[in-house]
């Protein structure tokens, strides 16, 4: 991870320059070279809630990753139901939702699923669509940034303008409208609906209206940077659009982006729970945080620990992501403090 | 000032013109039929003959915006059975409510204002002066509070804390009402009975980001030289951390402030369907789900309105405030 190709090189440098000493007994100061990679990294390593967010953040990729291996191994699909363990009015049998040997979360009151598994499952989509909007929603906010930034004048003010215009659309309003347009555009009303379609659906909402804040700080760092003798340098050079952009900006400006990514992950966790919690996102077979949650209110009363499992679990993730976040940017921005 | 306003207006207005038109493209001229969605159930074809009439879809798309826009600013004339004149500002009829979508309007706006403002003033308040006081005290166990509680409600859900709270005072210690809206002028007591869950809730995870940030900003300025002069002319502490600090601090918080009011306003879905309140949130949902499309359209309007308005505001505050801005 090398934040700025210039500095790092010449920490490189630093390091083999360093004077053997000359025939001078005694221990000889030997300079070591350290990127600011390299310190950020060791910053990190020495801040313990960067480490415990961190591996716990590891966990859930893990079992995200791992969710089919799970399944085999605790031996109920996310599918099953088990309606004989429930009482007349559809709620659990036994203590707490139903938590006993086999059910480590208990199960679901109405159609009788395991929730442990379900909520395995439920990380696994959450995870998939966060990433894959963090992605997308950041390259192309660091295009449209650079651009901006490094091109000014009307390119800058168009790209501005569209800035200002998607932040003007009311964003759960639009995408309450949007996905069953899209919806009924590609699939008749009657017809199933894959789930990947529904998961494109809600990653290209999130791109639509993502890139904004990415966009939005790329343009400030790199209008600081535009200036710079090495820019400038590169420019005399003859060196293409393309090259200044990404080969002499972008490795300056990787830090924030780091952050700001790190960050956009959970906001798309907790908007991907949002939407399929009013029901334009996921529904109902698939396993799915926000789904569990709508459907727990229902029985909010009778069976409270239906609203608490999946409601921990999206905190926890959520948090872990917020904390090695914060951690991130203390890490890579000492200047910072929380 | 006059200058920088009429740009910034100007500005709004192309905003929301391009809002208006994509969203009348979106719902309007996409190819599923508007009709079928709005007309109530069992209708023949004649009957939807006779909508697609009254709403002028058999004209070019780009008349039906201009009735529309024209509609808004001076009136038109709606079909018999959508109420026959509407006068300006005329937002269209609803076929699935039976009633003229400014009705609609009049009727859930109140609901969505009796939670935001009230939550506004809360998540402000404790925001800013949990951010204060553990900027002030840094390091203490106090301020650890304040930032834990700023980092557990950054990643708490509004769903999750509204059910959990509805639980524990509605079910659990039955200490409140079920929560629902009654009119502030009816009832005051009853009106704020049926909201305080849906206030706390809202200002407990929107004031997280109002801790952190007044934390940071208060922190940065009293580094500053004009804090240690204004201590050294032997100011009075209040005064110097309540006004000369407080002030510089409060600039990137308007911002925000400013931002999350204004999308507040725009309708609060998540609130207002967990607490089962009909404020233009819901409203919006429910019209998406029954495919009312005059008042989908006339609710992202408004929103983006709320935006805009709340954009040019947060600028003007900022000259308020800050005297180092300058607007032009």
């Amino acid at each position: 991870m090398s934040l700025s190709a210039e500095s790092a090189s010449l920490a490189g440098a630093e390091a083999t320059a360093a004077p053997p000493g000359d025939g001078e007994p005694g221990p000889v100061k030997e300079f070591v070279g350290r990127s600011p990679g390299e310190l950020a990294w060791a910053r990190l390593r020495r801040d313990r809630t960067a480490m415990v967010s961190g591996a716990t953040l590891l966990v859930f990729f893990a079992v995200a990753l791992a969710a089919p291996l799970i399944e085999k191994l605790y031996g109920i699909g996310p599918y099953e139901q088990f309606q004989q363990k429930l009482d007349g009015f559809g709620n659990p049998l036994g203590y707490a939702g139903g938590i006993s040997r086999e059910h480590w979360f208990g199960l679901e009151p109405g159609l009788g699923r395991d929730l442990f598994i379900r909520l395995i499952y439920g990380l696994r989509t959450s995870l998939l669509i966060a990433f894959a909007a963090a992605i997308i929603t950041s390259a192309l906010g660091i295009l449209l940034g650079i651009l901006a930034g490094y091109l000014g004048g009307w390119v800058d003010a168009v790209i501005g303008w569209f800035t200002d215009f998607a932040l003007a659309l009311p964003f759960l309003i639009f995408a309450l409208a949007v996905v069953p347009t899209m919806t009924l555009r590609f699939y008749g009303p009657r017809d199933a609906v894959p789930d990947s379609f529904k998961v494109t659906v809600i990653i290209a909402i999130f791109a639509a209206f993502g890139w904004t804040s990415t966009a939005r700080l790329v343009r400030g760092q790199v209008v600081s940077l535009r200036e710079r003798e090495f820019v400038e340098a590169a420019r005399a050079s003859g060196a293409r659009l393309g090259h200044i952009m990404f080969r002499q900006l972008l490795p300056n400006i990787w830090a924030p982006i780091l952050v700001s990514f790190s960050l956009a992950v959970p906001s798309y966790v907790t908007g991907e729970a949002a939407l399929s919690f009013l029901g334009v996102g996921i529904t109902d077979p698939t396993p799915d945080f926000g789904v569990m949650i709508f459907d727990s209110i229902k029985y909010l009363q009778t069976d409270p620990a239906y609203l608490f499992f999946p409601g921990v679990a999206i905190f926890v993730v959520v948090f872990a992501f917020n904390l090695f976040g914060d951690s991130l940017r203390d890490a890579l921005d000492p200047r910072s403090s929380r | 000032m006059v200058r920088f306003l009429i740009k910034r207006l100007l500005a709004g207005v192309l905003t929301l013109t391009a809002v208006s038109v994509v969203s009348f493209l979106m719902f309007f001229a996409l190819p599923r039929d508007p009709v079928s969605a709005m007309c109530p159930k069992n209708c023949n074809e004649e009957r939807l003959e006779r909508v697609r009439e009254e709403l002028g879809l058999r004209d070019p798309k780009h008349e039906q915006y201009l009735n529309y826009v024209k509609g808004i600013f001076v009136g038109r004339d709606l079909g018999s059975a959508q109420g026959g004149h509407c006068d300006a500002p005329c937002l269209g009829y609803s076929y699935v409510n039976s009633e003229s979508v400014l009705d609609i309007f009049s009727r859930v706006l109140p609901v969505t204002l009796s939670i935001v403002i009230p939550a506004a003033i809360i998540w402000l308040l404790l925001g800013v002066g949990l951010g204060m006081v553990s900027a002030l005290r840094k390091g203490t166990l106090l301020d650890r509070m304040a930032v834990s509680f700023s980092l557990t409600g950054a990643s708490l859900q509004l769903y999750f804390v509204g059910a959990v709270l509805q639980l524990v005072f509605v079910y659990q210690l039955k200490i409140l009402p079920v929560p629902g809206y009654t009119s502030l002028f009816e009832n005051p007591l009853k009106w704020a009975g049926g909201l305080v869950l849906a206030w706390w809730a809202l200002a407990f995870l929107f004031s997280a980001i109002y801790t952190r940030l007044s934390r940071a900003q208060m922190l940065e300025t009293l580094s500053e030289d004009f804090i240690r002069t204004a201590r050294a002319k032997g100011l009075p502490r209040s005064r110097v951390y309540g006004r000369h600090a407080l002030r510089a601090a409060a600039t990137p918080m308007v911002t925000i402030a400013g931002l999350d009011v204004g999308s507040a306003l725009g309708g609060t879905v998540i609130t207002e369907t967990t607490f089962g309140l009909q404020g233009l949130g819901r409203t919006a949902v429910e019209a998406v789900r029954l495919g009312d499309l005059s008042t989908i359209m006339a609710m992202v309007l408004v929103s983006a309105l709320f935006i805009v308005v709340a954009n040019i505001v947060v600028d003007l505050l900022y000259a308020l405030i800050d005297p180092r801005v300058k607007l032009g």
